[in-house]
């Protein structure tokens, strides 16, 4: 994939934008110097990138993260450091934006700049099986509403549907018309279709643009 | 919903309470259970129901008991020091029979304490919490699945008993995603004569009430509450066992620590050492046959816990202590890992072996 200078991933909360945040970090390491990722989610204190702070350092991948994060303080605070994702122009930005309008709203802080320089994508990330936004219609509303909160335009989708440890190929495969239909709806093209790893490899060749993701494992599963 | 989704267990039980009939919903905001309210104010607008943030967690659980005594099935939710705050108003409830579902999504204390996952609120939901002589149905879910299950399950009893049910999570369980199917059958409310929706000048005026000024009628009021409780105790006590049948050393943990636990014991087994797990599923009342039943196998008990050992207290009563009964824990928003908890049983058969 050819990123932009700066990538934006939102979406309804839930959807999976933090994993599929830290996988694209490692994956735009590959081919860029200076990765940045930044965690500006002021909406859920818990399970965030924060969590993969040995992986990016060990990959060389610059964290920005509220300093309250995973500490035992509820502090919607904005890491002060999210000015030089827009400031410092040799950086390759990863952004994890949090959920739905209200996590978006700390995007707006940003998006005069980011709209200036105009080097950027914004994807909506889906889950088809997320409750509250199970067919084409429900997805436009929050992706109204977000776009409103943020002052920017989404420019393509993310398909990133699916049913946590029960995720099948099959699961996948149930998901691309609806990920049809966000997209003929939106009129946005599905810039990636990601999936746990294995389950990405039995996908191959069945889906477009697969993107592999490696998901930590939980010490309760 | 047939086909699964993969939701959250704080919007699982949301969703569960909706799907129960529930249509009232009064809460004020807190981490980590703020997705209930915030799944509430998008649904229930949709569906005629009604949402409301009240300006209190105290103001929140009065509208409960306001709707309650109209017979219809109400819900509050909370983390902690939320439900400090709504125990006054939980004892009012208990003192008018009045049914109810109460969520406290458990963080760390004491005090406003922390926001991270937490089991220390046992005794506070067990052994009341308000004043009074009185119990709540305190139930334990330990999955996104058993989230739902159990909110329904807690409607129910809570109207069968009129009873608040309580639902006692933690940060985690409430935080996490796994796939749920809400695939199931829900049975219809009772009857509830005794609520006030007006007599249409047909019948006398129902009074509900928990002011008894009289000794002698409030102590038979008590007395009339704790033959319901004994009922209760023997007809809702539930647990699961695992790997029971010969355990020497058993662990007793709930929620998210008996997932925890589960790995532990698994790899305690492949080492040879007999170790089982119950995990209560209700806590009010405690499921003691099934710590009576361990004790033919059992050389010790280790209680797993998220807090500085509360329900290890249950374990002794409901083994009388005839084996040793250890602590294994974590507190303050830690979680104690397989790794920590596979020691404990390591050291107990060392011990145990001697």
């Amino acid at each position: 994939m050819n990123y932009k200078r700066i990538t934006l991933l939102c979406g309804h909360y839930g959807s999976g934008k933090t994993n599929v945040a830290v996988n694209m970090a490692l994956d735009v390491r590959r081919t860029h110097d200076n990765v940045v990722v930044a965690d500006l989610d002021i909406v859920n204190p818990y399970f965030r990138t924060l969590d993969s702070r040995d992986e990016f350092t060990h990959a060389g991948i610059k964290l920005i993260v509220s300093s309250y994060a995973n500490s035992n303080l509820d502090m919607p605070a904005l890491p002060q450091e999210m000015y030089s994702l827009v400031d410092d122009r040799r950086l390759t930005c990863i952004v994890d934006v949090g959920g739905d309008d209200r996590g978006a709203v700390a995007l707006g802080r940003i998006s005069g700049a980011i709209r200036e320089e105009n080097n950027y994508d914004m994807f909506l990330v889906i889950n088809r099986f997320r409750p509250l936004t199970p067919d084409a219609p429900s997805v436009l509303e929050i992706m109204h509403e977000i776009e409103a909160a943020a002052s920017l335009k989404f420019t393509g989708i993310i398909n990133n549907s699916n049913l946590g440890a029960e995720t099948e190929p099959e699961t996948v495969l149930s998901s691309l018309d609806y990920a049809r239909e966000v997209s003929r709806l939106t009129g946005l093209p599905i810039v990636l279709t990601s999936a746990e790893k294995s389950i990405a490899e039995a996908l191959s060749g069945k889906v477009d643009n697969l993107f592999p993701l490696h998901l930590q494992k939980r010490p309760v599963d | 919903m047939a086909e699964k989704v993969l939701m959250k267990g704080n919007e699982a039980i949301a969703e569960a309470a909706i799907i129960a009939g529930c249509r009232h919903y009064f809460g004020y905001p807190i981490t980590p259970q703020t997705e209930i309210a915030a799944y509430m104010a998008k649904r229930m607008p949709k569906i005629g129901g009604t949402f409301l943030q009240a300006e209190s967690e105290i103001a929140a659980i009065n509208m409960v008991y306001g709707v309650s005594s109209t017979g219809k099935r109400v819900m509050t939710s909370s983390s902690s020091p939320g439900i400090s705050l709504k125990s006054e108003g939980i004892s009012y409830l208990a003192g008018c029979d009045l049914p109810a579902l109460v969520v406290n999504c458990q963080r760390g204390g004491p005090g406003l304490g922390g926001i991270q996952p937490s089991q220390s609120d046992y005794f506070q939901a067990t052994r009341g919490g308000g004043h009074g002589d009185y119990h709540m149905i305190v139930l334990a879910p330990a999955s996104v699945q058993e989230m739902a299950e159990l909110t329904i399950r807690g409607f129910e009893l809570a109207d069968e008993y009129r009873m608040t049910a309580m639902i006692l999570a933690d940060g985690t369980i409430g935080q996490m995603m796994e796939p749920v199917s809400f695939d199931f059958a829900i049975k219809e409310a009772p009857e509830k004569p005794w609520a006030v929706t007006g007599t249409k000048m047909e019948r006398a005026h129902n009074i509900i009430n928990s002011l008894y000024l009289v000794p002698d009628v409030l102590e038979q009021k008590n007395f009339e509450r704790y033959e319901k409780y004994a009922k209760v105790a023997e007809n809702v006590a539930l647990a699961e066992e695992y790997l029971m049948d010969d355990a020497e050393i058993v662990i007793a943990a709930f929620g998210i620590a008996a997932r925890v636990a589960k790995n532990a014991v698994n790899a305690a087994r492949a080492e040879g050492i007999k170790a089982g797990l119950i995990r209560p599923i209700t806590l009010w009342p405690f499921p003691e046959k099934a710590f009576k039943k361990a004790l033919g196998t059992a050389k010790q008990f280790i209680s797993v816990e998220l807090s500085m050992g509360q329900m290890i207290e249950d374990v002794r009563l409901a083994t009388e202590c005839k084996v040793p009964v250890s602590l294994c824990n974590r507190a303050g928003g830690m979680i104690p890992s397989p790794e920590q908890v596979y020691e404990a049983i390591k050291a107990a058969a060392g011990k145990a072996g001697k």
